[in-house]
């Protein structure tokens, strides 16, 4: 992982900067606003647990950076880039290059296999066939699923489709991983398992946020981004709130946040 | 993502979802093959009708014997058409080109040890040209033949197939008609049924030779008429019937003692009614066309839909707009075109069942396949588009909400 150094260099640069972020559904009559005017600034190599309670806009927000969701108002800078000015391809081209996405309810491709379903974002990158297989065995290798390429989702068990779903996401080597909840569908167990291997990408160097509602999960990132209401009320490093906790990012370094929580 | 990686995700699909995917095709399938099958069997009904009169020819005119009237009542059992008439026609009726006379009536005819009873016919050498008949062997007698009354005779074809021998053995043999030896110098070709003279089961010889040495009389009993080129059937029938009126010496208001018939009529009538019979077929192949139309649009609005969460799930990994568009274009070009191709197969083996076992005429017209493969393919590809683009169109988190 050499490019974990470039990373850790370039730290100062901002992956994401989001300002005054503000969204509205319409449901019938009613407007619900889900973000409310959130601020937020990420740096590379961040580990960033975004928590709040259901409702709070902590996953509109997630969707939001993962250029699957338009804001109603605010910016969004991704890489020092206006999001807003994206058209169609930039926004695909961002979604595959620098985003990768895992999302509480899989969304694996039923009918593809574990393969398949890794393959498909470099498809979308224009990448050849045979090097499409050779980095699709190797990304769930690395997941720990070589023994289950061929199988299709409804073969796997829960934590194995979101083995796929995390090897899915990496595939591109994406500057971003997202993830909405990854443990929100699993056992404890499994869960466990999932955030170990996310505690293993972090330490290789990449960016990770996560939504999550379960503190112990939270408690392995780096920072906490707190939501309520749609604004942001707490936005700590884990390190400050009680290290002891952090078992197995204790390990790394505490990491200074970039811009200290207001 | 290249083109070929496309078709390829699209075949995959296809492959993926094989019952909807047949389920379409045999919308198209259906759709194709009845119009093709219906409008073949129309269209072949049609055509032998038409053909017939090409056959015929549509410038002939019949004309029989009546009974002459006078003051209403019918004066004899007097038949009308003479030999005479026959000869005023040639003479004097300049708007025909060609006048047939048949002299006819039923013969014993022998030949070895076989005896048979046929109608016997005394004509002119132009027969076989206005009534579309040809030689299969031999020839047609000359005239020559007619003018020195030459006992020769050319068969129908039939007859041969009546006496148990071939067509060509027969010629330059002898047969008799009422024990009087005729030299077989011709066989015509088979000609089956139709509007007009049949003369398959009929034996033909020269007009004087009919009237002196068989019949002994010169009545007709009919005659045809082949009008000039650029004449009209009416006036043609104005100068038959001018020239037998004044044969006949039939006075003003008089009645005719003959009867000129245009065989176009029957034709015309029997046209209209194939007309009928195809414009029934083609609006119950239209009607199978529209529910195929509507059973692929359904099942491709319902599985185009099905399908927004897969639409999502691409677009989140980076598909572009036009990724998904091609893949859903590819999907329904393939199943449209392979529907369409298997419809043709589909019902262009039927029709030929149809020939091969019902012996009907089917004619399969470009015309109708076009329209039918067209508008199956059409409905598919705008069913299978319309919505893919729909869903293409949404962020990707609205289309993965769907479900």
């Amino acid at each position: 992982m050499a490019e974990a150094a470039t990373r850790t260099a370039n730290a100062s640069q901002p992956v994401i900067c989001v300002t005054g972020m503000r969204k509205e559904y319409r449901m019938g009559t009613e407007t619900i606003r889900a973000l409310n005017g959130v601020d937020c600034t990420i740096h590379e190599n961040e580990y960033v647990a975004v928590m709040g309670p259901s409702g709070s806009g902590k996953s509109t927000l997630m969707n939001i950076i993962g250029c699957l969701d338009r804001p109603t108002a605010g910016e969004y800078w991704l890489s020092g880039e206006n999001v807003a000015k994206f058209g169609d391809r930039a926004l695909a081209r961002a979604r595959n290059r620098r985003i990768g996405f895992v999302f509480q309810t899989f969304n694996l491709l039923p009918r593809a296999s574990a393969l398949h379903n890794v393959e498909v974002p470099l498809l979308y990158a224009g990448v050849g066939r045979r090097e499409r297989r050779a980095r699709g065995r190797e990304t769930l290798e690395r997941v720990g699923l070589g023994d289950r390429m061929n199988h299709k989702p409804s073969e796997l068990s829960g934590g194995q489709r979101q083995r796929v779903a995390v090897a899915r996401a990496l595939v591109n080597e994406p500057s971003i991983l997202l993830a909405d909840e990854p443990t929100g569908n699993l056992d404890s167990r499994t869960g466990e398992d999932i955030m170990d291997l996310f505690g293993a990408l972090h330490e290789a160097g990449q960016t990770i946020i996560l939504v999550t509602h379960e503190s112990a999960v939270a408690r392995r990132a780096g920072r906490h981004v707190h939501l309520m209401d749609g604004v942001v009320t707490d936005d700590y490093p884990t390190s400050e709130l009680d290290p002891a906790d952090v078992s197995r990012g204790a390990e790394a370094p505490p990491r200074q946040p970039k811009e200290p929580s207001r | 993502m290249s083109i070929i990686e496309t078709v390829r995700v699209a075949l995959a699909s296809i492959v993926a979802n094989l019952l909807r995917s047949s389920l379409t095709m045999l919308g198209i399938i259906i759709g194709v093959a009845a119009v093709i099958t219906m409008v073949a069997l129309g269209t072949g009904a049609q055509r032998a009708v038409d053909e017939q009169i090409d056959q015929l020819g549509t410038r002939v005119l019949s004309v029989m014997a009546g009974q002459s009237f006078r003051r209403g009542i019918a004066s004899a059992n007097r038949v009308s058409l003479t030999v005479d008439d026959y000869e005023a026609l040639v003479r004097d009726a300049p708007l025909l080109a060609e006048v047939v006379p048949e002299l006819s009536g039923g013969r014993q005819i022998k030949y070895g040890n076989k005896n048979l009873f046929h109608e016997v016919v005394g004509t002119t050498t132009n027969f076989p040209a206005v009534h579309a008949v040809d030689i299969a062997a031999g020839s047609m007698f000359t005239a020559g033949d007619l003018a020195t009354r030459r006992r020769v005779v050319v068969l129908g074809s039939e007859i041969p197939e009546n006496l148990e021998v071939t067509a060509d053995s027969l010629i330059g043999h002898t047969l008799t008609i009422n024990r009087t030896p005729f030299e077989i110098i011709g066989v015509f070709e088979e000609v089956g049924q139709r509007f007009g003279p049949e003369p398959d089961d009929r034996l033909f010889i020269p007009l004087t030779t009919a009237e002196l040495r068989v019949f002994g009389q010169d009545r007709l009993r009919g005659l045809s008429a082949q009008v000039a080129d650029d004449v009209s059937l009416e006036m043609g029938m104005v100068d038959i019937e001018r020239v037998l009126r004044r044969e006949h010496k039939i006075r003003p208001g008089e009645d005719n003692d003959f009867m000129i018939m245009n065989r176009r009529q029957f034709m015309e009538m029997a046209q209209a009614s194939t007309e009928i019979f195809a414009f029934l077929l083609a609006s119950i192949a239209g009607v199978s066309l529209l529910v195929g139309g509507i059973g692929i649009m359904n099942i491709m609005l319902v599985s185009v839909t099905e399908r927004t969460r897969e639409i999502g799930v691409r677009k989140a990994l980076g598909a572009t707009r036009f990724n998904i568009l091609m893949q859903f274009v590819i999907e329904a070009l393939t199943i449209g075109v392979l529907g369409g191709v298997l419809g043709i197969a589909l019902g262009a083996g039927a029709a030929w069942a149809l020939v091969e076992f019902a012996g009907w005429n089917v004619f399969i017209s470009v015309d109708a396949v076009l329209l039918a493969v067209v508008f199956s393919v059409g409905v598919g590809l705008f069913f299978g588009i319309w919505p893919a683009r729909r869903a293409a169109e949404l962020d990707p988190i609205e289309a993965l909400r769907h479900d």
